[in-house]
């Protein structure tokens, strides 16, 4: 099953290769990664989504609670969570095709951020499923390059 | 005060109240030795690195204090590794401390430049690149603080050469805080009372003992439950020592050769009370099959050693000491009142056991029986002296025949199993005890691995005694191919071994050779009480085979017994 998790470190050099070392040095995978600093100083918050059982699950986030520059690790699977991805996509426009990929820019609330004779980059932030639903929509007109930044998460706010 | 990053290492070391450093000179720690002679500290100058950093583990191994080690940058470090990585998996605390070139060179691969901090990320417990001088101080002390509390192990501080020249007002840190780094020393109440109820209910317990309970001092609590509760005690190559050999309730040690008695009491017990022990695989055997019917206890200081191997049914993250104690405090008002609870007939059965197939060996004929050796050096030393071991059969017969009385006295790589730990382990523990009796139990493979620290031994007046089990092959990986490779003895045969007793007194050691039964009562004897280190090579029957034996991927119950 698909975990996504939130962890928060001290940030200094050498901490994502404790991290992602954890990972590649027991066999896990990472299947998304994203580190930016936090509201506090020195510290960072990572969000990895894996794909993993409970007990190997269960595994990772002890370890990674054992390294000693993590302060919290947070299953956010386990939560009501939202979560985002953001992605940049250079798709073919030209001629008649620009109409209908704009088209399909509106419906799933996309930017266009840059535009050229025949190509358009776009810009578009969602679920996972979503953005995977856009890109399989958008390749019979031509996916020159795709940027994805990896899923960031956060818990929902205090609810029942 | 100003000092320079040098002194300041030095001083904070003599503050951290280490005695002992284990090193070896280089380019990138010049400015370290050059200020060494001002300070406090007895400086152990090995011959190899591995020496170095063996010999610090077998100091810290022997004393519970941390274990120091010192070599310069590129290659000094990189021989360091294998000896941190046996730290590391039997959880020893020790700083190694390794010169690195100047920062403004880090990365352009200069002159002995290796990344120590990327190779040894895996197999520290946490390391550091100081690049600036006045971190120095506090990475120190968050060094001495992260080898020794929680789960012990080695943490590395790369010390680039221009920080150890730069200048900068010193203080060092009283306290420290981490805001990242809390150990659980405490066990969680509700879990000390649900294991004292199921200690109280149980039918038929075991004790498994392992490293943390020798690693948290906790030897008397343990003796404590097993006694007044009348439970069996079985425990791991590292926990050998914690529980007296000649106490009624000692199975010996479980697992791939462990005894048949303590094999077939941890898959027959109802109870499994796992004290800082891992479930490792050399333990469990067939993890599917071990101990189907037991509820388990887990106490571990590091929870990701919990539920890692095995379902626990009762978890317990906290230190073995504090939570034997937590235990003792919950049962021990209402024991008078509620006798040990009726473990007669599981105790008979363990007893039988015993009896049925005690460890044992044909010392007939005119060939020396290795396990004949370790049983003679038990008695001359009445289990008192500190055994050492290096890897293969010779460590498990040390195992098996030396009859432990105490904490501290067996110090052998047991997670890492490697070979040429034996012998400088022994002179750290030597060093920390000059007075005790410190004997290398060797094999003729292994024992050539760090053989070059002899020259060591002698120039410190080391009096270590190495006893090699000299059966003239890699004699364990032999045994395997006999077993399970239809003796196709492929690459174990040593047929060319040096004179081990001219080798000896190459070094200007003392050197025996015993190949008669009846002689090693006496050479042994002689050997031990010259004031001096001593090789005594004993030409053993070649194909002795270390037994019991668990085949790889079977159930600890199938043992083959000869
Ligand atoms: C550094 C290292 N290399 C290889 C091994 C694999 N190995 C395990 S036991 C063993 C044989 C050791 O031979 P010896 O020291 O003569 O001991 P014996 O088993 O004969 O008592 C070997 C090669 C090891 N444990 N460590
Ligand atoms: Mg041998």
């Amino acid at each position: 099953m698909r975990h996504i998790l939130s962890i928060l470190v001290e940030n200094e050099p050498g901490v994502l290769a404790r991290v992602a070392g954890l990972f590649s040095g027991r066999g896990y995978n990472i299947e998304s990664l994203n580190v930016a600093p936090t509201l506090t100083e020195g510290l960072s918050m990572m969000t990895i989504t894996t794909i993993g059982d409970e007990a190997i699950i269960e595994q990772i986030v002890k370890q990674l609670r054992k390294l000693v520059t993590t302060l919290k690790v947070v299953d956010l699977t386990d939560v009501k969570a939202v979560e985002r991805e953001m992605m940049l996509l250079r798709v073919d426009a030209e001629g008649s095709k620009r109409a209908e990929v704009l088209r399909i820019v509106d419906i799933f609330r996309c930017k266009v951020v840059d535009v050229s004779p025949d190509e358009l980059v776009l810009e578009v932030t969602g679920t996972q499923d979503k953005l995977t639903a856009l890109v399989s929509l958008l390749q019979r007109y031509g996916i020159k390059e795709v940027a994805r930044t990896g899923s960031v998460a956060m818990r929902r706010g205090m609810q029942e | 005060m100003e000092l320079t990053g040098a002194q300041i290492l030095l001083e904070s070391l003599r503050r951290e109240g280490v005695e002992v450093v284990f090193g070896f000179p280089g380019g990138a720690v010049i400015d370290i030795y050059d200020q060494l002679p001002n300070y406090p500290l007895r400086h152990v100058l090995v011959r190899h690195e591995q020496g170095a950093i063996h010999a610090a583990d077998g100091y810290a191994r022997a004393t519970g204090k941390v274990g120091v080690c010192l070599v310069t940058s590129g290659p000094g470090a990189t021989n360091t590794v294998t000896g941190i990585a046996t730290a590391y998996m039997d959880s020893v605390p020790v700083v190694i401390i390794t010169g690195q070139v100047p920062t403004p060179l880090i990365g352009n691969d200069a002159f002995q430049e290796v990344d120590i901090v990327g190779i040894t990320r895996s197999c520290t417990k946490h390391n550091y690149l100081v690049k600036e001088v006045g971190d120095l101080a506090r990475v120190i002390k968050e060094a001495f603080y992260l080898a020794s509390t929680g789960r012990p192990g080695p943490v590395l501080i790369d010390l680039p050469k221009d920080v150890q020249t730069r200048l900068t007002e010193y203080k060092y840190p009283k306290t420290i805080k981490m805001r990242s780094y809390n150990p659980t020393y405490a066990p969680n109440p509700k879990q000390v009372a649900k294991v004292a109820e199921v200690v109280r209910r149980a039918k038929k317990p075991i004790i498994y003992a392992g490293g943390g309970v020798i690693a948290s001092e906790a030897s008397e609590e343990l003796a404590w439950l097993a006694r007044s509760f009348d439970i069996p005690v079985t425990a791991t190559l590292m926990a050998l020592g914690c529980f007296p050999a000649d106490d009624p309730r000692w199975l010996g040690m479980l697992g791939m050769h462990g005894t048949y008695a303590a094999n077939m009491a941890i898959s027959n017990a109802d109870l499994i009370l796992a004290i800082g022990s891992r479930f490792d695989d050399r333990v469990t055997g067939k993890i599917s099959e071990f101990a189907k019917n037991a509820k388990i206890v887990h106490i571990d200081i590091d929870p990701t050693s919990i539920q890692k191997n095995v379902p626990v049914h009762i978890p317990v993250v906290a230190d073995c000491k504090s939570f034997l104690t937590a235990l003792r405090q919950t049962l021990e008002p209402t024991l008078a009142e509620q006798p040990a609870a009726g473990h007669e007939a599981w105790n008979a059965k363990v007893a039988a056991w015993k009896e049925e197939k005690p460890l044992s060996y044909n010392q007939e004929g005119a060939v020396i029986k290795p396990q004949y050796v370790v049983e003679t050096i038990s008695r001359l030393t009445k289990g008192e002296a500190i055994i050492t071991t290096e890897v293969g059969q010779n460590q498990m017969w040390a195992a098996q025949f030396y009859a432990f009385t105490r904490p501290r006295s067996f110090i052998s790589s047991g997670g890492l199993g490697t070979m040429g730990f034996g012998f400088p382990a022994a002179i750290g523990a030597q060093m920390a005890y000059p007075d005790r009796l410190v004997i290398d139990v060797a094999g003729d493979g292994s024992i050539q691995m760090c053989i070059q620290e002899l020259a060591t031994a002698v120039c410190y007046k080391l009096p270590v005694k190495i006893v090699i089990l000299n059966n003239g092959y890699l004699g364990m990986v032999r045994q395997w191919q006999e077993l399970f490779y239809k003796k196709n003895y492929c690459a174990t045969c040593l047929d060319v071994a040096p004179d081990f007793v001219k080798l000896a007194e190459a070094y200007g050691a003392a050197g025996f050779r015993v190949t008669d039964p009846a002689k090693v009562e006496s050479v042994l004897a002689e050997a031990f009480a010259l004031p001096c280190p001593v090789i005594v090579d004993v030409v053993v029957d070649r194909e002795e085979n270390v037994a019991p034996m668990v085949p790889a991927g079977k159930s600890i119950t199938e043992m083959i017994l000869v």
